[in-house]
């Protein structure tokens, strides 16, 4: 009936990697255990000035060859293929690869180390959005004396953006990506007569046509619990939500005119009923997926992967399309999840820590295996424009260059999109507010509103001096 | 409850005559007592008191922790989100519960009366279901009341007939009430029956002699022994029902609408510390949680000794 918290708290903000569910399931649930009795590392207090000094090549070197024990939390499957890659190079220094569940569960336990005082990893897998949330704590290490800054050209132009502070902290090291595009089953395009939309105009149009016409199918949904979708979709409008200037000045504009013109959008389609509203990573949804109650997936890079993995049996029916845009003369895109590695202030081995996150990620060997092993979609340069990785052509989207498409996608991405530093109470409020509204079809304008007014007073309630709305 | 232990008999002469094995018996006792309230000041009253110390300050993001005293219980007697999720666990046990003691209550008794063929069989297979963790079984019900391709949903749409609403708004209470009265009938059901296996037969013999029949029986003798394993059973159903956060927990997953992170009080408690991460005011929260449960029970109790004196 009851007990302590040990279920998988749903995690609106967390964008799902590509593994299969069953794995996802397994590797949230059995291993959290594990990871809160094996994280009892010590704890050092936060090292004082770590934004200064860069740290000299001697140091660094010296560091790398002192023996030295790291704990990492991450939730990606199979990452010891990519460890194992850099404990070549640094015999001396030992990662210890602890599952702490994925996305809000170890955010969750995080945050609960960080309070404790102990317990906390020396590195930690975290996503993009999450950053602030822990920035605002002061929870990272800002890794420009560990030579980050020269990565700036290796990683594509937007995740820089997103993985620096205001004041050109880099708080993180991009591993992948998720820029937004839209996949879509050709076979159900084929048989209603519907081109593939490049506006959202013709999108719209095209979920009335289709329902219509066959009452069972939809031409999409939008999950009435995935605010980051919703983020995604006001990143590709050009929306600026949350823009922090110093540390407790915030600007909330959840509704202004960009976000009020996707509300009036998506309100209607909901309202008359020719798209899907249903919460997506459940069963149910999984269902639907598999036996064609949806056309498209409006998705991040990492969903074609996953899709493959959770759909099997459309096979060979699906294709990959950029978003539809508002302005088909100025196409832009947006991102929904990719992660980072972080490395903990509190760690007492800060040089290996910090060398351990850029070597995870830049090194071209270890860069590449994520995109073969863990089939994520890359963030640097270099592995965006290889041959090999843009030439792959999957079975399961009838052999079309699947990459290319979402390659093309991540140079449209806007590099100024901003997350609030409370994200999870922003993630809930949306489903509470505007979610709803799209589930029981009432305004979602409205709702708007009152998700602007619940952010701001949560805001106001944690110190933040807050502007706009 | 009637009689008194307290009362020393000829309190004088026993210490005089015997003096030391009085005093032994007492270190004894102390250090066979000792593991236990080690553990239980460690385990029980400190995690306690550090939670009525922190439920004393309010944190901020920005500004760091300042003493706060009452103030967040003043906040919180006044939260509707708060005082809703109570009203809505209260809703739920003053329906679930009866339904569910009820329905323990006839398995028990069938089940005692010998007349069924099979009870073992039976016996199990009702209790089957407290064996099922509470959330494989949310996660199961969830499935089953699935609007599109759930099975209830699968019958109606081959019937061309609408799909139950089970996720619905209206609903949802009963949803959950039924997955809980499904997992726990059965539980109760073993405790009531336990207490029936305990009235010795001699009862029934009389009984019978004095021509009752088995109605009369479950009646005169069969309920009155069974009062305070009921009232045992009650108590429990007091706590889990105030307590309710894993059923609601998960069907949020697929009914996100209508249940929102305030939904039962403990739901609230949850996501006001791990959503909005204030943990102090989750702290006041869980206390004043705990406070509505004991005064429940209390007055549950009363209630049921009042009865049995009177």
């Amino acid at each position: 009936m009851s007990g302590p918290f040990p279920s998988p708290f749903p995690s609106p903000s967390s964008s799902p990697s590509p593994l299969s569910r069953r794995g996802f399931l397994a590797a949230t649930g059995a291993l959290s255990l594990a990871a809160t009795l094996s994280a009892c590392g010590g704890d050092g207090g936060p090292p004082a000035g770590s934004s200064a000094k860069p740290v000299g090549r001697a140091d660094i070197d010296k560091a790398m060859k002192t023996p030295t024990q790291l704990t990492f939390w991450t939730w990606v499957p199979n990452i010891d293929k990519e460890v194992a890659l850099f404990e070549k190079k640094y015999p001396a220094v030992k990662i210890k690869v602890v599952n702490a569940g994925q996305g809000t569960p170890e955010y969750t336990k995080l945050r609960t180390a960080l309070k404790a005082g102990s317990g906390a990893p020396d590195m930690v897998q975290i996503e993009y959005q999450a950053i602030p949330t822990f920035t605002i704590t002061g929870s990272l290490l800002d890794l420009r004396p560990y030579g980050a800054s020269a990565l700036k050209s290796t990683f594509v132009d937007w995740t820089w953006g997103q993985v620096s502070g205001s004041g050109g902290e880099i708080w993180a090291i991009p591993q992948d990506t998720g820029p937004m595009g839209m996949l879509y089953r050709k076979d159900i395009f084929d048989r209603h007569g519907i081109q593939v939309p490049t506006t959202w105009d013709e999108f719209a149009a095209a979920a009335r046509t289709l329902h219509k016409a066959d009452p069972d199918v939809y031409l999409t949904n939008l999950a009435a619990n995935q605010v980051a979708a919703w983020h995604g979709l006001l990143w590709q409008a050009g929306a600026k939500p949350y823009v922090t200037s110093g540390k407790s000045d915030i600007t909330i504009s959840v509704d202004d005119t960009v976000s009020k013109k996707l509300g009036q959008y998506w309100g209607a389609l909901a309202k008359e009923g020719v798209i899907g509203v249903e919460p997506d990573f459940t069963d149910s949804w999984y269902a639907a997926l598999n036996k064609g109650k949806y056309a498209t997936w409006l998705t991040g890079a990492w969903g074609p992967a996953f899709l493959s993995g959770s759909a099997k049996a459309t096979a060979g029916k699906w294709r990959a399309a950029p978003l539809p845009q508002w302005d088909a003369a100025k196409p832009s895109a947006g991102n929904w999840g990719g992660s980072t590695t972080a490395v903990i202030r509190s760690t007492k081995n800060p040089i290996q820590a910090a060398v351990f996150a850029q070597f995870l990620n830049s090194d071209p060997a270890s860069a590449r295996r994520f995109t073969t092993e863990q089939f994520f979609f890359p963030a640097t340069k270099t592995l965006l424009a290889e041959a090999s990785f843009l030439g792959d052509t999957p079975a399961f989207y009838g052999g079309q260059k699947v990459n290319q498409v979402f390659a093309d996608i991540s140079t449209q991405v806007n590099p100024a999109f901003q997350w609030p530093p409370f994200l999870d109470r922003v993630a809930t409020d949306w489903t509470e507010t505007v979610g709803k509204s799209l589930a029981d079809k009432t305004d979602t304008v409205r709702a708007l509103g009152s998700w602007q007014s619940r952010i701001t007073t949560f805001a106001k309630g944690q110190g933040f001096t807050v502007e706009g709305g | 409850m009637a009689t008194t232990a307290a009362t020393p008999v000829a309190p004088a002469r026993t210490n005089r005559t015997k003096p030391t094995p009085r005093r032994r018996h007492g270190t004894a006792g102390a250090l066979f007592i000792a593991p236990f309230m080690a553990l239980f000041l460690l385990l029980f009253l400190a995690p306690l008191g550090y939670a009525a110390y922190l439920s004393l300050f309010q944190e901020k993001l920005i500004g760091g922790s300042t003493f706060v005293g009452l103030d967040n219980y003043i906040t919180a007697l006044k939260d509707p989100l708060l005082l809703k999720g109570i009203g809505r666990v209260a809703l739920f046990f003053v329906i679930q519960v009866p339904v569910m003691l009820l329905l323990a209550l006839c398995f028990a008794l069938a089940l005692d009366s010998g007349l069924l063929r099979l009870a073992r069989v039976i016996r199990l297979g009702i209790f089957v279901p407290y064996a099922v963790p509470s959330v494989i079984a949310t996660l199961m019900w969830g499935y089953l009341y699935g609007p599109d391709f759930g099975p209830f949903a699968q019958i109606s749409h081959d019937l061309h007939l609408p799909a139950p609403h089970f996720l619905s708004d209206s609903w949802m209470l009963g949803s959950l009430a039924n997955i809980v009265t499904w997992e726990f009938v059965g539980y109760n059901m073993i405790i009531l029956y336990a207490a029936l296996r305990t009235i010795p037969a001699e009862l029934y013999e009389a009984a019978a002699m004095d021509g009752a029949g088995a109605w009369r029986i479950a009646w005169s003798i069969k309920l009155p022994a069974l009062r305070p394993a009921l009232t045992l059973t009650l108590l429990f159903s007091v706590i889990g029902s105030f307590q309710l956060f894993n059923e609601p927990n998960l069907l949020m997953k697929v009914a996100p609408d209508v249940i929102t992170s305030s939904y039962t009080a403990n739901l609230y408690a949850y996501s006001v510390a791990f959503i909005s991460q204030q943990t102090n005011y989750a702290a006041t929260v869980s206390f004043i949680l705990g406070l509505v449960i004991v005064i429940v029970s209390y007055a549950f109790l009363l209630t049921a000794n009042r009865r049995r004196t009177a």
